[in-house]
């Protein structure tokens, strides 16, 4: 398993308060199982952060601490300058957390779903009905505001869910696997929106499991696993630290898949990562010389192939790069 | 999805001034009025089996029991009362068990509010069933022939005993509903401890033929104890004993689960 240190391009001198997030050596455990192992974090304010990782990694647990929803084993942290256990009221008065799976009462109608939040959090009267009003007009659910929740589609809940975090305007939007579940085109509405919330100052803590995800929205990129972070950066910086290129090819025969992976580690060191079908290899290639001797190499010996190319690592190569296995096995 | 996006969407918002405990205490009670106008099948689970269990007992046993279906109805209906306040807590379990299975308690608990205001938000939502159902089965009661001796103030003390009553049992249920995420199982394990409790009482007859061991349970019984004090209420005048025994469980129940609750709540 090949780690990478983390990529240190953060300034190291940055206070504490004037981060969005600040967390040094969280932990979690339940039982036996270390789900968040000492992660530090470091969010500036205003930008679109991504915590990227496969299932059971640790990301919805370290949201769920920063949240306040749950209290860490050890490690400190603020959230917009405010101490996680000390002050935990402030915490919530800065942020906005949108969890996994839609938390709304699926008995009450969308508007409300809302009046019931805007109330919570002190909207009175006319006040919190112009308010439930606004984000439904926002996110256009103004059609189906007075049907129960039960009956909206997956888009429609995710929707109104984002909205039900955005009664106040929050110093940090936490949103876990905002678009899981979504189609296509839902989920490019969501990311629509992300972007623009993120345009109007809010600070976003984002968890996916998709690597296009991240690659699309976020400034910067935190991959953790098995509860600790690997690796931190722009998704440009991650991709540089995994090799220049990555070299594919499909082979005609899948039964040399053996043979044709052995002779691309030997030229080009690393491993070669399968995909889903045998004759389909990707292997990181540091240099276009390097995968061209690694090319001939393979006809020398007699494989032939189907198709290559060197293209940019995808950051779910980075992630196999980074810890030896693909997402999808963990 | 909009196309044209306007300059004002997700525009800043001025924040309210931060409302009180109370303040958060009745949006929670809205909402569980909200759940009786969206989810009236609710209304009708609550009541049917009272009505049931009154129409048979008194109908099908009354006559052997007390010699008249009349007669019957004037012994049981105040126990009937309690059987189904003590059975109607378990539905704020319930609400509970789903709340935390779909997510929405992380919403609360992420919220800068009084952290023990959805649960205020049930026992509004308890308060109000037992209201309802007490009073469904009352007007059904006095149809039927039943006569508080009592008369309009005995009933009214009778119903704030009952709400008492509900209040205390209704922890059992909290806890249960912090502890087991489904809704069904809930029901479940809180019928499976309170039937036993309920049909061992004096709500139905009146312990005399009963065995010698069951007898000294059904004489402690807390269940008993309020159905007595109910009873007495709604008839001939109840004694400090009697209400103060009545509410002896109700209190325990609160003293030892209130706080489970809340450290639960917590932990989680």
């Amino acid at each position: 398993m090949s780690l990478l240190a983390p990529i240190e391009a953060t300034p190291s001198h940055a206070d504490a308060a004037d981060l969005a997030i600040c967390a040094k050596g969280l932990c979690k455990r339940f039982g036996n199982v270390r789900a968040v192992d000492g992660i530090d974090l470091e969010v500036p304010r205003g930008i679109i952060y991504s915590i990227l990782g496969p299932n059971g990694a640790g990301k919805t647990t370290l949201m769920r601490m920063l949240a306040t929803i749950t209290t860490p084993d050890a490690g400190i942290a603020t959230v917009m300058g405010h101490d996680l256990v000390a002050e935990p009221q402030a915490v919530r008065a800065a942020i906005a957390m949108t969890g996994q799976f839609a938390s709304l009462d699926e008995d009450l109608t969308g508007r409300e779903n809302l009046l019931l939040l805007a109330r919570l959090w002190g909207f009175r009267g006319r006040a919190a009905k112009a308010r439930a009003d606004d984000l439904l007009g926002e996110f256009d659910l103004m059609d189906a505001a007075g049907k129960q929740v039960k009956s909206y589609s997956g888009g429609m809940r995710r929707r109104l869910d984002i909205a039900a975090s955005l009664i106040i305007t929050p110093g940090v939007l936490f949103l876990d696997e905002p678009t899981t579940g979504l189609d296509p085109k839902a989920r490019q509405g969501v990311w629509r929106m992300i972007r623009e919330m993120a345009a109007s100052d809010v600070t976003i803590l984002l968890t996916t499991q998709y690597m296009e995800e991240a690659d699309q929205l976020a400034e910067r990129i935190a991959v953790i696993d098995h509860g600790r972070k690997i690796a931190e950066g722009t998704s440009r910086e991650l991709k540089a630290a995994t090799g220049s290129g990555c070299l594919h090819v499909a082979l005609v025969d899948p039964a040399r898949a053996d043979e044709a992976a052995g002779l691309l580690e030997a030229r080009l060191g690393g491993t070669a990562q399968r995909h889903d079908e045998e004759a389909r290899l990707s292997i990181v290639a540091h240099s276009p010389v390097e995968a061209n001797k690694a090319l001939a190499a393979l006809m020398a010996s007699g494989i032939e192939l189907g198709d290559f190319a060197l293209s940019n690592p995808s950051l779910d190569e980075v992630f196999f790069a980074l810890t030896g296995y693909p997402t999808s096995e963990s | 999805m909009v196309d044209t996006l306007s300059a004002t969407r997700f525009a800043p918002v001025a924040r309210p001034p931060a409302p009180s405990a109370l303040s958060n205490a009745l949006v929670f009670g809205w909402r569980a009025v909200l759940k009786f106008r969206h989810v009236p099948e609710q209304l009708f689970d609550l009541v049917m089996t009272p009505i049931m269990f009154t129409l048979l007992f008194t109908f099908v046993f009354g006559g052997a029991l007390a010699g008249s279906p009349r007669d019957y109805l004037q012994f049981f209906l105040p126990g009937i009362l309690v059987q189904t306040v003590v059975f109607n807590a378990v539905y704020s379990g319930m609400g509970l068990s789903t709340d935390l299975s779909k997510g929405l308690f992380d919403r609360f608990r992420s919220l800068p509010i009084w952290p023990l205001a959805p649960f205020a938000g049930l026992m509004v939502g308890d308060i109000l069933r037992h209201l309802i159902a007490a009073l469904i089965i009352l007007t059904i009661g006095l149809v039927l022939g039943y006569r508080p001796e009592a008369g309009i103030l005995g009933v009214f003390a009778a119903l704030l005993l009952l709400i008492a009553i509900g209040f205390g049992t209704g922890w059992i249920f909290i806890v249960l509903g912090l502890l087991i995420r489904t809704p069904m199982t809930v029901m479940t394990i809180g019928f499976s401890f309170l039937f036993p409790l309920v049909f061992a009482s004096n709500i139905m007859v009146d312990p005399g033929t009963m065995p010698g061991w069951l007898r000294s349970f059904v004489d402690i019984n807390p269940v008993s104890l309020m159905a007595t004090a109910i009873r007495a209420l709604m008839g001939n005048g109840a004694n400090f004993h009697q209400i103060a025994l009545a509410l002896v469980a109700p209190a325990l129940l609160t003293l030892t689960l209130a706080p489970m609750t809340l450290w639960l709540y917590r932990k989680q």
